[in-house]
Parts: structure tokens; sequence; C-alpha cells
């Protein structure tokens, strides 16, 4: 069992991250990227959200009638989301309004209703805490790498620390007004599955369909 | 036949075996470049035709020329023209010392000093994008072992050509490894992009760093001039004033004595390597017909429509023709096979709606004063969808006709 609950919390942060192998929870790692601290604010706060949603529904599992499940799962996920809403509110009110809607949107990410549904409905509660646990640091791992990059690139800063002087304040750094757009996060997520494809080729995708080689039996036809 | 003789001997090396084995396709890139591959077609059919893809991508090298020559005389011109307005004995920097230090001078009314200068501008952009773009096409072509493809020269070409001189040589060199690489390699190289890799290049470098891309101050290679694009001054005031706002006329503006990008000013040279595309039927003529009605149809249009707050509502087809993007990506882009749609009805439709969306983002978006890149590579995209509907309708027309 502890080989078991060391792989439920370890194997989400690679060898089955939740946005780089699931291409679960894209929205708001477009959308809160732009900055390390708004980042790191998510991610903390997705990752409560998973841990904990997913360790009360699994010791309510058995009472849940299945027709009603995912109702009741919501029910859990959005007081969760609420709580975690009104302590950013009280105990870190800019970063909340920068973050604006997107804490609300928790409720709606994909990898915590995905947990839920998929691990803590049939698993005992520790290990779905911890699986929990693990989604959450595995999204978050992708999200602070891309908040690395777009910040220090975009805006030549490491949260809020100026790192690369900029031009306009009198320094050499040409900022990269892409990465300030939400779109960017696309092509670095695109560029971090390709690299983490290439390191672990398990991870790729089964083509659809073969293409019909007329070699393939390996007699190559001799020119006449 | 010595270089002949030469790569013949060093060819063991590079083949399966020899100490070079992985560098095998710079080996033959260089020898197909200069010689006719001795490679021929080993399986049925056996239709062969003089023309394979490196000539076929050598034509369209050829089809810039006249935009490339042109290129050269009118940033010159345009920058000297700053110079005498100015009233400055020579720019700054290693370009005016060097044409004053050899006594050229910078007399906009002499083409040769014109020329000059502009072949300055344009030449260490070229190099810098062969050179970075080049490096990473060989690369892809060593790791993944397929051949380097002369896709890139036409893509390096045009790349060259649709940026505006002044743009600094370290973000033609980030745009165009960023082109070649998302735009083409990472779907599998040259044939398998489905985006148009300069195209992609110049999108990336206009939206990470739109200082240097977009405005009034970077057309002309001049420091301290700023000079309003055609479809800027338009755009403001409308196409009317345009030859009192920039003393510009309909026919200067299609021979492209007039700012914007190092070669798609001139509708003129433009047209003619679209023609010369045509004849060798390299170009599908559906492609340029169906892009030019889209745009007739959509302007004319919008000049029924009006605006009383838009004056670009009234800029009628044959400005639209001559200003801005419009006739370089007509004649080199929309008419790129690999990222067109691949059916006949599927072309026009995609050419249409290149030439709507040009017109409808230069008019409507206040924000683009430019359509034409964004159309090009919103119609690349949704190719493949309209190829896809074009094959159904097709399939469906065909089993009703069988069924009955």
């Amino acid at each position: 069992m502890a080989s078991n609950t060391r792989s439920v919390l370890v194997d989400p942060l690679v060898d089955n991250n939740p946005i780089m192998l699931q291409t679960l929870g894209i929205c708001s790692a477009l959308a809160v990227t732009s900055r390390m601290d708004t980042a790191l604010t998510m991610c903390i706060a997705l990752t409560a959200v998973t841990a904990f949603s997913n360790l009360f529904i699994s010791m309510i599992r058995q009472g849940v009638p299945p027709a009603i499940r995912i109702i009741v799962q919501m029910t859990i996920i959005a007081s969760l989301v609420i709580v975690v809403d009104q302590i950013l509110k009280a105990y870190a009110y800019e970063i909340s309004k920068t973050l604006s809607v997107f804490v609300g949107l928790i409720i709606t990410n994909c990898i915590v209703m995905g947990r839920a549904e998929a691990y803590a409905m049939s698993n005992p509660p520790w290990p779905s805490f911890l699986d929990g646990l693990g989604n959450g640091l595995g999204y978050s791992g992708v999200l602070m790498a891309v908040a690395f990059l777009r910040e220090l690139f975009g805006s030549g800063s490491l949260f809020g620390i100026t790192i690369l002087e900029k031009v306009t304040d009198g320094g050499w750094y040409v900022p990269n007004g892409l990465m300030l757009l939400p779109p960017s996060a696309f092509f670095i997520i695109g560029l971090m599955i390709w690299a983490l494809r290439t390191w672990k080729p398990a991870q790729t995708e089964r083509e659809e369909f073969t293409i019909q080689n007329a070699y393939a039996d390996g007699a190559k036809p001799t020119a006449a | 036949m010595g270089f002949k003789r030469f790569l013949d001997s060093i060819e063991p090396h590079f083949a399966k075996g020899g100490k070079f084995e992985r560098l095998y396709p710079a080996f033959e890139m260089v020898e197909t470049f200069v010689y006719t591959p001795e490679k021929v077609t080993t399986v049925a059919p056996h239709a062969r035709a003089s023309i394979d893809l490196k000539r076929v991508l050598f034509y369209v090298v050829i089809a810039t020329i006249p935009c490339i020559l042109w290129s050269w005389f009118n940033t010159g011109y345009q920058a000297n023209l700053a110079v005498q307005a100015l009233g400055l004995d020579q720019p700054a920097g290693w370009r005016g010392s060097l044409l004053a230090a050899l006594g050229i001078g910078f007399d906009p009314a002499n083409p040769i000093a014109c020329l000059l200068h502009g072949m300055l501008y344009f030449f260490p952009i070229y190099v810098v994008t062969v050179a970075v773009g080049g490096l990473c096409e060989l690369a892809f072509a060593i790791v993944r072992r397929h051949e380097v493809n002369e896709g890139f020269f036409v893509t390096s070409m045009l790349y060259v050509l649709c940026l505006p001189a002044t743009t600094p040589l370290w973000l033609v060199a980030l745009g165009i490894v960023f082109g070649v690489v998302i735009g083409k390699e990472v779907f599998g190289g040259t044939g398998k992009n489905f985006l148009n890799p300069a195209l992609t290049g110049r999108a990336f470098l206009y939206f990470a760093y739109p200082a240097s891309m977009s405005g009034d101050a970077i057309w002309v290679p001049v420091d301290g001039y700023s000079a309003a694009t055609a479809l800027a001054v338009s755009a403001a005031d409308g196409h009317q004033t345009l030859g009192a706002a920039i003393d510009l006329s309909w026919t200067e503006a299609f021979f492209g004595l007039m700012d914007g990008s190092i070669g798609e000013t001139s509708a003129f040279c433009c047209l003619l390597g679209a023609a010369f595309l045509l004849y060798t039927r390299i170009a599908n003529y559906r492609l340029v017909a169906g892009c030019l009605i889209g745009m007739i149809a959509m302007s004319s249009l919008l000049n029924l429509v009006g605006s009383d707050t838009n004056p670009m509502f009234a800029m009628p087809w044959y400005w639209h023709l001559v200003v801005g993007g419009y006739a370089f990506g007509l004649a080199f882009m929309v008419t790129e096979p690999v990222s067109a749609a691949m059916t006949n009805l599927g072309r026009w439709i995609y050419a249409g709606l290149i030439g709507v969306m040009c017109v409808l983002i230069r008019v409507v978006n206040p924000a683009f004063p430019e359509g034409m890149m964004l159309a090009i590579l919103f119609g690349n995209i949704f190719a493949p969808l309209i190829d896809y509907f074009v094959v159904k309708a097709h399939i469906a027309r065909r089993m009703k006709r069988y069924a009955a």
C-alpha cells in the first residue's frame, strides 16, 4: 500500500499530468499565467479545492445515490470554492481582484470534477486526498512553468521583481508582447507537451490509422 | 565538373555506414540544389514530368524577382526622399557612411543610388533569414532524417519581402525561427504545414513586438522620419485624401512608389509574379480569381452600405488592390498550394473567404489597418474544413445519383 499511495501522489506530476497528458484545466492555464503571483495563488486555491473535494466526496461516496452524484459533488466543490474565494478576499484582496472570476470558475475546472468522478467515487478517503493533492500539484507545476516564461519574457520580471530591465525603463530588454496575451500559453503548453513526449514517448497518442507503405514487406523494387 | 567530382568523392562518407551518416541531409541539400537528383520514381504510375518539387519552388522564387528588384529601388528611394526632406547630408549608421564614402550620395532622382541604398537594407535581413532559418531547417532534417527542402527558399524570400525595412535583425531571426519551427516543422515539414510559414513568422512578430512592426515610424529606414502608410491615411481620413496627405496617386500606388513592407508596395510587380505563376500552372487560377472576386464583392458591398464615421467604407476595390499587402498576398501566399484548399470548389471558397476577410478587417476593425496577413492565416485554418465539406457534399451527391 505504501508504494501505491506514493504513486497516487507522484504519478500526476509527470507521468499522468492533468494538463500535459489529459489536457484538462487549460482555460485557467491561459487566463491566470501572465504573472507568477496570480498563478501561484490560483495553484494553491485549486490544489486545496481538488484535495479536499476528493476527501469529502470519498468519505460520503457509499451513501450517495448514483443518480444524483454529480449534484452532490458539485455542492461540495462549490462550497469549497466559496470558502477559498472568501479567504482570498479577506487576506489577499489585491490578488483576488486580479484573479477576479477565475477563482469562482475553479468549480468548472475539469480537473476537480474529473478527479472526483474518476477517483474519489471509488477509492477510500486518504488515497483520494493524495490523488487530489497530486493532481493539484501536477497542475501547479505546469502553471508555474508557464507563468515563469510568460512573466519573464513578457514583462521582464518574476513575482513582480525586475530581472530583465525593460527598454522603456532604460534597460536593454524589449518585452515580447505576445507573452502577455493568453494565446501564448497555448504555444508554451504545446511546446512543453512536445518536450515531454519526446522525453517519455509512452505518452504519445497512438496513430488513428497507419499510412500504407508500398515497401512494407521490405522488398524494394529495383529500377528497371 | 570539378565540383560534381568532389561531391561524388565525398558522398561515401555521408551514405549509410559512412562517417557522417547523420549529416546526410546537409550533403543531399547541397548536391540536389546544384545538380538534378539521380533518384527517379520506381513504382507505377510512370508518368514523368521534367518538373519536380525543387523546380516548382524555384519557379516561385523566380516569380518574386520583380518584387525583389523593385524592393531594392523603392526602399532606397523612400529613404533618400526622407534624407532630402529632413535636409541631412547622410543618414546615421553604417549604410550612410558607406554610401557617402563610395561617393554614391543620396539623391532620390538617381536610381542607382536608390537601388544601392535599398540593397543595403534588403541583404542584411535576407542573410540573417537564410542563415538562421536554414540552420533550423537543417537541424530538423538531421534529427528527423528527412531531406532539406527548397521550400525554405520560398519561405525566406516571402518572409523578407513582407517585413518593414527597419526590422531589427534579432527580430528577423526570432520571427523566422518561429515561422519555420511552429509554422512548419512541428507539423512534419514542407508539404504538411497547414499555415504559411512566412506569414506565421510575421504574425508572431506583429503580435509580440507591435512597436517594431506597426505604426508610422517604421516604414522608412531613416531615424526621426515618420510616414503613414496609404492604408493608415485612408483609415484616418479616407482614400480621397491620399493625394493631398502623402502625395500618392493611384498609378504611383499601383507601381509601388509608396511606403510599406520591403517587397509589398508594388501591385504591378506582384501581378507580374502572379501572371508568371499562373502561366506555369504553379498557381491555381481559381485561387487568384476567387480572392479577387471576394475582395471586389466585399468592398463594393461596403461602398454601397457606406458609413458617416468610417471613411474606409468608401474605399473602392481598385484602391484595396494596390495599397497594403493585398497584391503581394494574392500573388504569393493565397496561391501557395500546401496551405490552400485542395479541391477545386474548395479553392473558390477558400480564396473568396480571404478576399472578403481582408476587406472586412481593413474596413471594420480599427485595430488593424492591414488585413491581408490575418485574412490569409484565417483562410489557412479553414482550408481543411472547407475541403472536408466539399468532399462530403461530393460523396452525398454521388450516393444520390447511384441510389436512383
